[in-house]
């Protein structure tokens, strides 16, 4: 359990940042080399780095060079454990809120779907 | 059609807390109702894929919102809300907690403690939660739970949850 407490710990630095969220749900699409991955970002190579190098050492991705290529997969059984509870919680709390709105809406009489 | 509320969700484990902030498109008083009425709670609290069924509600300080959350198969996680203090329509503050169809709360699972503040935001509220488990311990306790299952079987896969967490 320790071992588990401490990858949580790292798990949820590593979410705290919308960048390396976005990383994550790209990578869940499949592996993207560096390149790929940085492009949608307006940011220098070696800032994006660093948000890579959280990632790895959150053990949420792994990452393997090939000549001048770094390609980058999700480490899926890291991920099952510790950011599926907080995907979890999230996506919880989201769907609960989505029918909240739809109620307040009926309730208000607002049925322009804007 | 409500993408431009606002939606903040954030875990900080070392203080064993998770803080969910939402705003909503309505006046404070209507959705203050909808936390707080059983007839209103009853038609959103149960997440997607769920329905919410009570069976107790009395909501003052020191009484208790006794609920379940059901499956489509029928399956029933029943739950219970102990209301410490209400200041309507500003802020209540309650314990959560799983328990068994009679409300006996299950003492071996982590409870936690929840305030909820209202507050106007032009013509929107919002509404922000804070999960507070008794400790760091708590917390932890309560992902190893929900590792093992429970709700999370009717969760969706982690592809599914990927998305959700993208830019938010």
């Amino acid at each position: 359990m320790d071992n588990k407490s401490v990858e949580l710990d790292a798990v949820f630095h590593a979410l705290a940042d919308p960048t390396r969220r976005a990383v994550l749900a790209q990578l869940g699409e499949g592996t993207a080399t560096i390149g790929e991955l940085a492009a949608p970002f307006d940011m220098a190579l070696p800032s994006f780095m660093k948000h890579i190098g959280v990632l790895e050492r959150s053990r949420l991705i792994v990452s393997r060079k090939s000549g001048r290529v770094r390609t980058c997969a999700l480490d899926r059984n890291n991920l099952i454990a510790a950011e599926r509870w907080f995907g979890e919680q999230h996506l919880l709390w989201q769907t609960r809120y989505s029918k909240l709105d739809n109620l307040l809406a009926s309730i208000k009489g607002d049925d322009n779907d804007e | 059609m409500t993408s431009n509320l606002r939606y903040d969700f954030g875990a900080d484990k070392a203080n064993g807390t998770l803080t969910i902030a939402r705003e909503f498109d309505a006046e404070r008083q209507l959705v203050w109702d909808c936390h707080t009425t059983q007839e209103l709670l009853d038609q959103w609290f149960a997440p997607k894929g769920l329905t919410t069924k009570t069976k107790h509600m009395d909501f003052r300080d020191g009484g208790y919102w006794h609920y379940a959350m059901v499956t489509p198969d029928g399956q029933s996680f029943w739950n219970r809300l102990d209301y410490l203090t209400i200041d309507p329509i500003d802020t209540y503050e309650a314990i959560d907690g799983f328990c068994d169809e009679s409300g006996r709360v299950n003492t071996d699972m982590p409870r936690s403690q929840w305030t909820v503040t209202f507050t106007d935001v032009s013509v929107r509220t919002l509404v922000t939660t804070v999960v507070r488990y008794d400790s760091p311990d708590g917390l932890q306790k309560a992902i190893e739970m929900g590792l093992e299952g429970g709700m999370a079987s009717t969760m969706e896969r982690l592809d599914e949850l990927l998305p959700v967490l993208k830019g938010r």
